[in-house]
C-alpha cells in the first residue's frame, strides 16, 4: 500500500480525537467583540467613578450605574459570543450542542458561578476593594477549567487573567485599570490571535 | 515486515478507525454522538461497531434514559493496546 493512504489515517484519527473531545467553532471575533465592549464599558465606569461632567447624587446611585454597564457588558459579550459561534459551527458542519460544548459550557459555568455568588457576596460585606480582583481570578479559572475542552488559546488567556486577578489584589485601588486590561486588552488580544489562526481559513 | 504485521485489520476502515479514535480520548460515547461526529448510517455505524465488538476491542452497554433506549460505547483496555501499536505502526511507515 501506499503511504498517502496511512497519512489520510493518521489526519482522521487526529481530526476524529480532536473534534470528539474538544468544541472548536469557539469564534475568535467574538473575544474581539467582547475585549471593545470591556473597554467601552470601563471608559463609561471611569466617567461615572472619577472627576468629570457627570454628576451623581448619591452612592447608591453611582453604585446602581456601575451595575447597569457591568451588567449591559456582559449581555453584549455573552449574546456576541453566542451568535458568533454559532455561525462559525454552522459553516464548519460542527453542531452547536453536542456531547463537547455541552461539557465545555459546564467546565466554563461551574468556577464562573462559584465566582459570581462570591462576588455577590463580597458586594453584602462592603469589601469593594477585592471586587476586581475576584472577578479576575473566578474568570482566569473558567477559563482555565473550559480551556481542556476547546482551543488551547484559552488557557493560556486564563492563566494572563489570573496573574492580573493577583497583581490587582495588591496593587488596590486600581481594579478598574486591571479590569480594562483583563477583561479588555486580554480579549482583544487572545481573540485576535485566535481568529487569525482558526478562523481566517 | 515487523511494522506492517502491527498494522491491524480491523482498523482497516475509516468508520472503525474513527470509532476508536474517539474512543481513545472519551470514557464512552453514545449511538448518536458517534453517528454525527463519523456521518455514518445507523445500519453502516451498527455493522462497524459489531465488528469491533467481536473483536472485543470495545464493550457496547445498553441503558434506557427516562424511556429512551441509549447504547453507549467505551474502548476495552485491548482495544486501546491494540490502537495504539496500530497508531504507532502507521506513524512509523509514513517515517515519522
Amino acid at each position: 500500500m501506499d503511504s498517502s493512504k496511512y497519512l489520510d489515517d493518521i489526519s482522521e484519527i487526529k481530526n476524529m480525537m480532536s473534534r470528539s473531545s474538544r468544541f472548536i467553532s469557539l469564534s475568535g471575533l467574538s473575544g474581539i467583540l467582547a475585549g471593545i465592549y470591556a473597554l467601552i464599558g470601563a471608559y463609561i465606569a471611569y466617567l461615572i467613578l472619577y472627576p468629570s461632567d457627570w454628576k451623581f447624587d448619591s452612592y447608591q446611585d453611582i453604585q446602581m450605574a456601575l451595575l447597569a454597564v457591568a451588567t449591559a457588558v456582559a449581555l453584549l459579550a455573552i449574546i456576541t459570543a453566542a451568535l458568533l459561534t454559532f455561525r462559525k459551527a454552522k459553516k464548519s458542519g460542527e453542531s452547536i450542542w453536542n456531547t463537547s460544548s455541552k461539557r465545555l459550557l459546564a467546565n466554563f459555568l461551574i468556577p464562573l458561578l462559584t465566582g459570581g455568588i462570591f462576588v455577590l457576596l463580597l458586594i453584602r460585606l462592603e469589601y469593594w476593594i477585592m471586587i476586581a480582583p475576584s472577578t479576575l481570578i473566578f474568570y482566569g479559572m473558567a477559563c482555565l477549567n473550559a480551556s481542556k475542552y476547546t482551543l488551547r488559546d484559552v488557557r493560556y488567556l486564563g492563566i494572563t487573567v489570573i496573574i492580573l486577578g493577583l497583581l490587582s489584589a495588591y496593587f488596590t485601588g486600581y481594579g478598574l485599570f486591571f479590569w480594562a486590561a483583563g477583561f479588555g486588552v486580554c480579549h482583544i488580544l487572545y481573540g485576535s490571535l485566535m481568529h487569525f489562526k482558526y478562523d481566517r481559513k | 515486515m515487523s511494522i506492517i504485521n502491527n498494522i491491524n485489520k480491523a482498523f482497516d476502515h475509516r468508520i472503525r478507525l474513527g470509532i476508536m479514535s474517539i474512543l481513545m480520548v472519551n470514557d464512552y460515547a453514545d449511538f448518536n454522538m458517534l453517528k454525527e461526529l463519523l456521518g455514518a448510517t445507523d445500519g453502516n455505524l451498527a455493522s462497524h461497531t459489531k465488528a469491533l465488538e467481536k473483536e472485543a476491542y470495545v464493550k457496547v452497554e445498553k441503558q434506557f434514559i427516562g424511556r429512551k433506549p441509549n447504547t453507549r460505547y467505551s474502548a476495552t483496555p485491548l482495544g486501546k493496546a491494540a490502537f495504539q501499536k496500530h497508531i504507532d505502526a502507521l506513524e512509523k511507515l509514513i517515517g515519522r
